[in-house]
C-alpha cells in the first residue's frame, strides 16, 4: 500500500516536470524542432499515464489491445490529416 | 399468431380473473415490478430503461420532424414566404440536431439494444446496469440544452457547426447547442463500454462469439465507433468554445488555425456516426431476415465480420466531405478510393440476406415488409453514395440536393425504416400484446411510398443543380420540390399510424405468446413480456445461432 502510494507520488512528479518542460520548450525552442518536443514530452507523458494511472502495468492481454486500439485510432486520424496538410 | 381468442373479457362472477386486462405473465414481468414514478426513474433494469429511452427518442423524433415540417412547407413555394431566411437556417439546423443525436444515434441501440442484448446472450442485465440508467440521465440533459437553445432563439450553422462561420461569425446558442451534443456524447459513449464489457463478459454457458445473433455483432461493432469516435467530436466542439469565448486559435487563421482542421475533426467522427446510426439497423435486418425466411442466416461469419470491417474500413474515409474544401488532392484520391472499400462489407450484407430469402418460407409480416423496404433504400442509397464519392461527380452535385437525397435514403430510408421493424417485431415481447398486422403492413407500404416520393425529387433537384439549405429557388424547380413536400405529408401520416395501434394493443391487443413469430433465439424462449430478472434459470446453449430446421431439397434427399 505504503509502495504503491509512493509509486503514484512519484509519477505524478514525473508528469509535472514533464509539463514543465512543455512550457519550458515552448517558449525556448521554435521551428520544426518545437513540434518533435511537444509531441514527444506529450508521448512520455501519455506512456506514464497508460502504465500506472490506468494501470495497464497489471492488465493483460484484452485490455492491452483495446488500449493500444485507442492509440492505433488517433495515429489515423493524426495520419490522414497530416497527408492533407503535407501536401495541399 | 396468437393462441388466446380475441376479446376474451372478465368473467363477472370471477373475481379472480381479469380477462385480458392483465395476464399471468404480464402480472410477474418486468412492466409490473414496481409501480411508483421511482421505480421508473431510478430503475437499473435495462429493459425498464429501454422504455424511458423509447419514449425519449419519440419525442426528440417529433420535434425533429416538426422542424422538417416547416421546411417542406416553406419549400413548397420559390419564395422564402413561411420562413425568415435566419428563421429558415434555425429550422434545417435544429431539425439536423435533434435527429442525429438525439432520435437516430440513440434510436436503435439504447431502445432495443438494451432491452435485447442481455436477453439475447443469455444474461440478466447489462454489465453496468447504473451506468446505464446514468447514460439516460445525461442524454436527459443534453435534450433539455437542446430545447433550451430551442426556446432561446437557435444556432444557425448548420447541425456541422462549420468553423469559421460557427467561431467567429454565427449569432445565436452556438455554444449551447456544442453543449447539448457534447453532454449528450457522453452518454453515447457510456453506452458504448457498456455493451461493449457485458458482450464479452455476460454471454451465458455455450453462447460462444460464433453463436451470437447478428443483432450483437452488429452492435458490438456499433459500440466500438461509439468509444473511439465520439471523444474526438467532444474535444472539437470544446475548442470551438475554446475559440468563441476565449479567442484560443485553432481554427482561425489569422490566429495560427486551420479552418479546414475542423472539418477533419468533425468528420473523424461524423462519418463514423453514419455507421453508428446505421450499422444497428443492418443487425436489425439480419435478424428480421432470417425470421420471416425461416431460415439459417446464409454466410454468418460473412455477416458477422462485415459489422466490424464497416466499423474499422469506416474510419478511414471521412475526407470524402471536403473534396471541394480545399483538400489536397492527393488527400482526397485516397479518401475516394478508400469510400468505394466500405462499400464492400455493406454489399455482402445485402448479398447474405439475399442469399437468406432465397427459397425460404416467408411471411409478408410487418417485420419483413419494414426489412424489405430497408434493403432497397439501403442498396440505393448506398450506391448513390458511391456516385459522391467519384471525385469529379462530386464537384458537381456537392452541397446540392443530391446530398440530401443520399443520406436521407440511408438515415431514414435505412434506419428509420430498421427501427420501425424492430418496433413492429420486437413489440409483442416487449409489451406482451400484439397488435393488428394489417395496420402494421399498411404502414410499411405508407413508408416506403411517402419515402420514395419525398426524396427521390430530391435527386433530380440536387443534379439540377438546388442548393441545400435554400428557401428560395427558380420557378422551374417548383414541381420537385412540390412531389417531395407531398411525400412528406404521406410520410407525417405514416409516422403517426403506430400511435393508435400500438398504444391500442396495450390494452386490448391479444397477448403475445412467449415466441409469437416462430423466431430462434433466446429472447423467445422466455415470456412475454420477460420477468425483471429475465430468466428464471441461466439458459445453456448448445446449439448453433438461428437453429431453424434445415430443410432438404427433394432431389437431395436420395
Ligand atoms: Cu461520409
Amino acid at each position: 500500500m505504503e509502495q504503491a502510494r509512493k509509486r503514484l507520488a512519484t509519477v505524478w512528479l514525473a508528469l509535472l516536470a514533464l509539463l514543465a518542460l512543455t512550457v519550458a520548450g515552448s517558449f525556448t525552442v521554435t521551428g520544426a524542432a518545437s513540434a518533435v518536443v511537444s509531441f514527444g514530452v506529450a508521448a512520455a507523458k501519455v506512456a506514464l499515464i497508460f502504465w500506472f494511472f490506468m494501470q495497464l502495468r497489471t492488465e493483460k492481454g484484452l485490455i492491452r489491445v483495446f488500449a493500444v486500439g485507442a492509440i492505433a485510432w488517433l495515429a489515423i486520424l493524426l495520419t490522414l490529416v497530416t497527408i492533407d496538410k503535407v501536401t495541399r | 399468431m396468437t393462441d388466446v381468442p380475441i376479446n376474451k373479457r372478465a368473467d363477472p362472477n370471477d373475481i379472480r380473473d381479469r380477462g385480458l386486462s392483465e395476464t399471468p405473465e404480464e402480472r410477474a414481468s418486468y412492466l409490473r415490478a414496481g409501480h411508483t414514478l421511482r421505480s421508473w426513474f431510478l430503475t437499473t433494469d435495462h429493459k425498464r430503461i429501454a422504455l424511458l429511452y423509447l419514449v425519449s427518442v419519440t419525442f426528440f423524433f417529433f420535434v425533429g420532424g416538426i422542424a422538417a415540417a416547416l421546411i417542406r412547407i416553406d419549400l413548397l413555394t420559390p419564395e422564402g414566404d413561411l420562413l425568415s431566411n435566419e428563421g429558415y437556417n434555425r429550422a434545417f439546423t435544429l431539425h439536423g440536431v435533434i435527429m442525429v443525436w438525439f432520435f437516430l444515434i440513440p434510436s436503435i441501440p439504447n431502445t432495443f439494444g438494451n432491452f435485447l442484448i442481455p436477453l439475447m446472450i443469455g444474461a440478466k442485465d447489462l454489465a453496468f446496469p447504473r451506468l446505464n440508467l446514468l447514460s439516460w440521465y445525461i442524454y436527459v440533459i443534453g435534450g433539455l440544452c437542446t430545447l433550451f437553445v430551442l426556446v432561446a432563439g437557435g444556432v444557425d450553422t448548420g447541425w456541422t457547426f462549420y468553423t469559421p462561420l460557427s467561431s467567429m461569425f454565427a449569432h445565436g446558442q452556438v455554444v449551447m447547442a456544442a453543449t447539448a451534443v457534447f453532454i449528450v456524447g457522453f452518454s453515447s459513449i457510456l453506452t458504448g463500454l457498456n455493451f461493449i464489457v457485458t458482450i464479452h463478459k455476460l454471454r451465458c454457458p455455450g453462447m460462444t462469439w460464433g453463436r451470437l445473433p447478428l443483432f450483437v455483432w452488429s452492435h458490438y461493432a456499433t459500440s466500438l465507433i461509439l468509444v473511439l469516435a465520439t471523444p474526438v467530436l467532444s474535444i472539437t466542439l470544446a475548442l470551438i468554445a475554446a475559440e468563441r469565448l476565449f479567442g484560443v486559435g485553432v481554427f482561425d487563421p489569422k490566429l495560427g488555425g486551420d479552418p479546414l482542421l475542423y472539418q477533419h475533426l468533425f468528420w473523424f467522427y461524423s462519418h463514423p456516426a453514419v455507421y453508428i446510426m446505421v450499422l444497428p439497423g443492418l443487425g436489425v435486418v439480419s435478424e428480421l431476415v432470417t425470421a420471416a425466411a425461416r431460415k439459417r442466416v446464409f454466410g454468418y461469419w460473412f455477416v458477422a465480420g462485415s459489422s466490424l470491417a464497416i466499423a474499422a474500413v469506416g474510419f478511414l474515409v471521412w475526407g470524402h466531405h471536403m473534396f471541394v474544401a480545399g483538400q489536397s488532392m492527393y488527400a482526397s484520391a485516397v479518401f475516394s478510393f478508400l469510400s468505394l472499400v466500405v462499400a464492400v462489407p455493406s454489399a455482402v450484407k445485402v448479398y447474405n440476406w439475399t442469399a437468406t430469402l432465397y427459397k425460404g418460407q416467408i411471411a409478408i409480416d410487418p417485420p419483413f415488409l419494414f426489412a424489405a423496404s430497408f434493403i432497397g433504400l439501403f442498396v440505393f442509397g448506398g450506391l448513390t453514395g458511391l456516385v459522391l464519392a467519384m471525385l469529379a461527380v462530386d464537384m458537381h452535385v456537392h452541397d446540392t440536393y443530391f446530398v440530401i437525397a443520399h443520406f436521407h435514403y440511408i438515415m431514414v430510408g435505412g434506419t428509420v425504416s430498421a427501427y420501425f421493424g424492430a418496433l413492429h417485431f420486437w413489440w409483442p415481447k416487449m409489451f406482451g400484446r400484439t397488435y393488428p398486422m394489417v395496420w402494421g403492413r399498411i404502414m410499411a407500404l405508407l413508408i416506403y411510398l411517402g419515402f420514395n416520393l419525398t426524396f427521390f425529387p430530391q435527386f433530380i433537384l440536387g443534379y439540377l443543380g438546388m442548393p441545400r439549405r435554400y428557401h428560395v429557388y427558380p420557378p422551374e424547380w417548383q414541381v420537385w420540390n412540390v412531389l417531395s413536400s407531398t411525400g412528406a405529408s404521406i410520410l407525417g401520416i405514416a409516422y403517426l399510424l403506430p400511435f393508435v395501434y400500438l398504444l391500442w394493443s396495450l390494452r386490448y391487443g391479444p397477448p403475445a405468446s412467449a415466441n409469437p413469430w416462430g423466431a430462434a433465439g433466446l429472447e423467445w424462449t422466455v415470456p412475454s413480456p420477460p420477468p425483471k430478472e429475465n430468466f428464471v434459470e441461466t439458459p445453456v446453449v448448445d446449439y448453433p445461432a438461428y437453429n431453424y430446421p434445415m430443410e432438404m431439397e427433394e432431389g437431395a434427399r436420395g
